[in-house]
């Protein structure tokens, strides 16, 4: 079982502060990588505007594909703004074939719709992974969205945090979120490495999904750019609530309807049962069989964590306004945020949905049981 | 030597060693009671008187000579219609362990005659392939170890239902919710169905107690279990009551029994769980129904609105003067008119090699609520052996090809599978139905397996029984005889119903819970599957293991 762990405050912080807060939870994974994913980012040597720019994320395995990283984005019209240099201590990274970590800001493309844009970021993102992929994988990437800078690597959490210099305050975002990884199905793969990121959403997970191929096969035949992968079990929670929030546009709240129904007993006491049974039936494909938490962000840095049905995996949220944590042991928030009262830690329950909104003034639970209110109804 | 002729014999005389079964008779035990030859329902044992010679030696006057007594004890006939068929009656009546059918293991002359007067064999039951088949070779490898345990099949809640109907992809489904508009019916069913048995080649007190038994399943073991009528209707008061809702009404290219159905939409309480149009059948594909004279009684000749004591032979397809992709369409439309476009309808077919072009037309049909495939393990009270026999296609191959066909096209969730013929063969019905759910069937259609279970039924994959098409089913299943099928019980029969499925149930639990599921049927959970042939493993696309 994997280690997970998300903090989201008003004041940017270090993302070395969750990997130091995940050491709590050590004995959760094996060393066998780290993903991270930050949020409202700001540079200690550049002034990052998230309306105007966005943010390559990845890494060049070699000089050849950081070459043909820089002509691709050259020829798609993305004009380079800033080139964020890690000071790496190579000698603490387990992999050899590293040439650059690359964090990069592009100006963003002009004359496009918000979702001709959210298309064209999606499309050069997979171009260039599948350039990557038809070189022998020399070419890896991540993200390529406004304020969102993803990290992933093979090794324990806090080695990787020093080897790339996460400790010297140059990069700083306000929504972090960890992963450190137990290996288990599939091989080490940065790809598979949590959290999956899609368009601005992004998940991370706990435990393992057994409804996996059905949903994936589901997904995949949907023909959705950007459904593909697969690479782990849990990338299927990102592309859900992408298809939910984005292709099937519905409130929030539904997410949770869609991944983990009502029994039938329970929706015919509920208020829009009929619709929810209609819902339940049509997205039959996509109910998952976890035990999974799932931790999820999205563009505005609201913050969201659901557990499945049968409720197997612990997480927990805790905070205080303007600083919240969400983790898979109490131990993690704890040490990600200490000045809370820990009496008010939530642990929520199989039909909540948990929301950090992004004001972070209270936390939002939504149960299942609940009415929709009459806006998200409409 | 004795001269041929002096001997009665014809091409088609039989003795014992040329029959499938061969009756044991113990002297020593028989008390004459009589219950055997009482209970056979095919004459095959019959009392006789014998001469026994008894030879006499007397040593002291030297002199030879016999003695003879008379002794009464049960023999077997040699007719072909009166030949022995294993059912075991005897036995199991006997009191005293007397009797006993024992299965010939020489071969046997007697299935080159059973085309007396040139009527090609005819038969009920079952393909007769003993062996496991290659369901039953299945195992659900894929268990939970390390990151999530495996679950407690005991304690944990589970979701194991299906839907049968059409469901729209979700932004259909939301487009017209929005607007209002029609959204297609959908039932929550249990996944192991009660196949098309019809109400005539079932006894009135098997079909009753069928019925008894489902709607205890549902209303008070909280099963939805439905079952589905076969061609010939359903009885009236059935029509017209609570409990339609549990049953699939069959329309086939006979139609018989739909006067009476038709009559009594306007009084119907409650929909039937679903519309089955029958193109076609796993035991005999390309041919129709068959409800042969011996089974039309009083009572059938008025449901099916013909005479008493005729051949009820179905035409292979319906009538129409169109393609059949026409008829499908005009026959699913016209039914869902019907019943107020609240009812799901659905074609069955025969396992086939043309099942996908089926499916491909069902696709683009927005009426259409699913499709049924019965594969070539399939029963029937009535069909020709040959047909039986040697025509038809395994459902395992069949219905994962179309499967596969619906997940390339992103359509496996619209239009749901159903898959039958030889679920439970060789008992293990769970298994078998469970390995078809996650080949990519919604559910299951159980016949041959139901009647074993609930009812009794004696029929094997070795030949034994076999006799549904002429009304003479020793345990009064498929038997229109009065004296015959009060042997049955009703109330023993839905007992056996619930039994069957509430032990399913547990079953269905107990495959589940190791491979972590618990939230939704593992419909196309394929990566849970092995088999240790890697010919079947390629074709199935599911993993070789050995």
């Amino acid at each position: 079982m994997c280690r997970l762990a998300l903090k989201t405050a008003d004041i940017p912080f270090s993302p070395y502060e969750v990997l130091t807060g995940m050491e709590a939870m050590q004995e959760g994974y094996d060393g066998s990588g780290l993903g991270l994913l930050l949020r409202g980012v700001s540079f200690e040597d550049f002034k990052y505007k998230k309306e105007e720019q966005v943010i390559l994320s990845g890494i060049a395995h070699t000089e050849a594909a950081a070459k043909r990283l820089h002509k691709i984005m050259d020829e798609r019209g993305f004009e380079q703004e800033y080139d964020h240099c890690f000071k790496v201590k190579p000698e603490l990274i387990e992999a050899k074939d590293r040439f650059q970590y690359i964090v990069r800001v592009y100006k963003k493309p002009q004359g496009l719709s918000q979702v001709e844009l959210e298309d064209r970021l999606m499309q050069t993102r997979l171009f260039l992974r599948k350039d990557g992929e038809a070189h022998g994988g020399d070419l890896t990437a991540f993200s390529l969205w406004p304020d969102v800078v993803m990290i992933k690597e093979v090794g324990w959490p806090l080695d990787i945090g020093n080897a790339l210099g996460l400790d010297d305050g140059r990069i700083k975002a306000r929504v972090v979120m960890a992963q450190g990884r137990q290996n288990t199905n599939y091989g080490i793969n940065l790809y598979a490495c949590h959290p999956f990121f899609i368009q601005g959403i992004a998940t991370m997970t706990n435990g393992e999904n057994t409804a996996f191929v059905p949903i994936k096969e589901w997904l995949l035949g949907k023909n959705i750019p950007g459904y593909m992968g697969y690479q782990s079990d849990s990338e299927v929670f990102a592309h859900i609530l992408h298809y939910v929030t984005k292709k099937l546009n519905l409130p929030l709240a539904c997410y949770k309807h869609i991944i983990t129904p009502l029994k039938t007993e329970e929706l015919n006491a509920h208020p829009q049962g009929e619709f929810l049974k209609g819902l339940r039936t049509a997205c039959r494909r996509l109910i998952i069989d976890g035990p999974n938490a799932v931790i999820g962000t999205l563009p505005d840095e609201s913050c969201l964590l659901v557990m499945d049905q049968k409720k197997l995996r612990p997480a927990t949220v805790g905070g205080r306004p303007g600083a919240w944590a969400i983790a898979s042991e109490m131990c993690g928030v704890e040490a990600l945020i200490p000045d809370r009262d820990p009496s008010l830690d939530f642990q929520p329950m199989r039909e909540h949905t948990v929301i950090i909104p992004p004001d972070r003034k209270e936390l939002l639970i939504w149960s299942q049981f609940d009415q929709f209110t009459l806006s998200q109804a409409a | 030597m004795v001269s041929v002729r002096s001997i009665y014999t014809q091409p088609s005389s039989l003795t014992y060693s040329d029959l499938p079964w061969i009756i044991q008779h113990r002297e020593d035990r028989c008390t004459l009671c009589g219950q055997c030859t009482a209970v056979c329902p095919k004459q095959a044992i019959y009392l006789t008187y014998r001469r026994q010679r008894l030879p006499k030696l007397d040593i002291l006057q030297k002199k030879r000579g016999n003695d003879y007594r008379h002794f009464v004890g049960i023999r077997q006939n040699t007719d072909i219609d009166k030949m022995c068929i294993g059912c075991g009656m005897c036995a199991s009546v006997c009191p005293n362990e007397a009797i006993s059918p024992v299965p010939n293991t020489n071969e046997h002359r007697s299935r080159f005659h059973m085309d007396q007067k040139g009527d090609a064999w005819k038969r009920g039951g079952r393909r007769n392939a003993p062996g496991k088949t290659i369901l039953d070779r299945i195992a659900f490898d894929r268990i939970s170890m390390l990151t999530d345990p495996a679950l407690d099949a005991g304690r944990h809640e589970f979701n194991i239902n299906t839907i049968l109907g059409r469901i729209l992809p979700p932004e259909e489904f939301l487009r017209r919710q929005a607007a209002g508009e029609w959204i297609p019916p959908t039932r929550e069913i249990f996944p192991f169905v009660i196949g098309s048995m019809s109400f005539g080649a079932l006894s009135p007190n098997m079909w009753l107690g069928l019925l008894q038994g489902v709607a205890y399943c549902n209303e008070v073991l909280g099963i939805p279990v439905v079952m589905a009528t076969g061609e010939g209707g359903c009885p009236p008061w059935v029509l017209r009551s609570p409990f339609l809702k549990y049953i699939i009404l069959q329309i086939a290219s006979g139609y018989f029994g739909w006067d009476e159905i038709i009559r009594a939409i306007p009084e119907m309480q409650c929909d039937p769980a679903a519309i089955e149009i029958k193109y076609g059948q796993g035991a005999k594909p390309g041919d129709g129904g068959l409800l042969m004279w011996f089974k039309v009684s009083k009572l059938i000749a008025r449901l099916r609105g013909v005479p008493e004591g005729v051949d009820l032979p179905s035409p292979p397809v319906h009538q129409t003067l169109y393609s059949i992709e026409e008829s499908v369409m005009k026959m699913i439309q016209t039914l869902s008119m019907a019943f107020g476009f609240r009812v799901p309808v659905y074609p069955k077919i025969s396992g086939s090699t043309s099942a996908k072009s089926v499916l491909n037309n069902l696709v683009r049909n927005p009426y259409a609520s699913g499709l049924l495939i019965d594969g070539i393990d399939g029963g029937t009270g009535a069909a020709y052996n040959v047909s039986m026999d040697a025509t038809g296609h395994p459902i395992a191959s069949n219905l994962r090809e179309c499967y596969l066909d619906l997940v390339a096209q992103g359509r496996q969730n619209e239009i749901p599978l159903f898959a039958a013929g030889g679920v439970g063969k060789n008992g293990n019905v769970t298994q078998n139905g469970m390995a078809l759910i996650m080949l990519g069937a919604s559910g299951v259609h159980i016949g041959k397996y139901i009647m074993q279970a609930a009812a009794g039924c004696l029929g094997n994959e070795l030949g034994r029984c076999n006799i549904c098409n002429v009304g003479l089913c020793p345990k009064g299943i498929t038997s229109q005889n009065p004296k015959l099928y009060r042997r049955l019980d009703p109330d023993d029969v839905a007992q056996r119903v619930a039994d069957t499925f509430s032990s399913i149930r547990t079953e269905m639990k107990k495959i589940m819970a190791p491979l972590g599921r618990s939230q939704s049927l593992p419909i196309g959970m394929s990566d849970a599957l092995g088999i240790d042939d890697a010919d079947a493993a390629e074709k199935l696309g599911i993993k070789y293991i050995c």
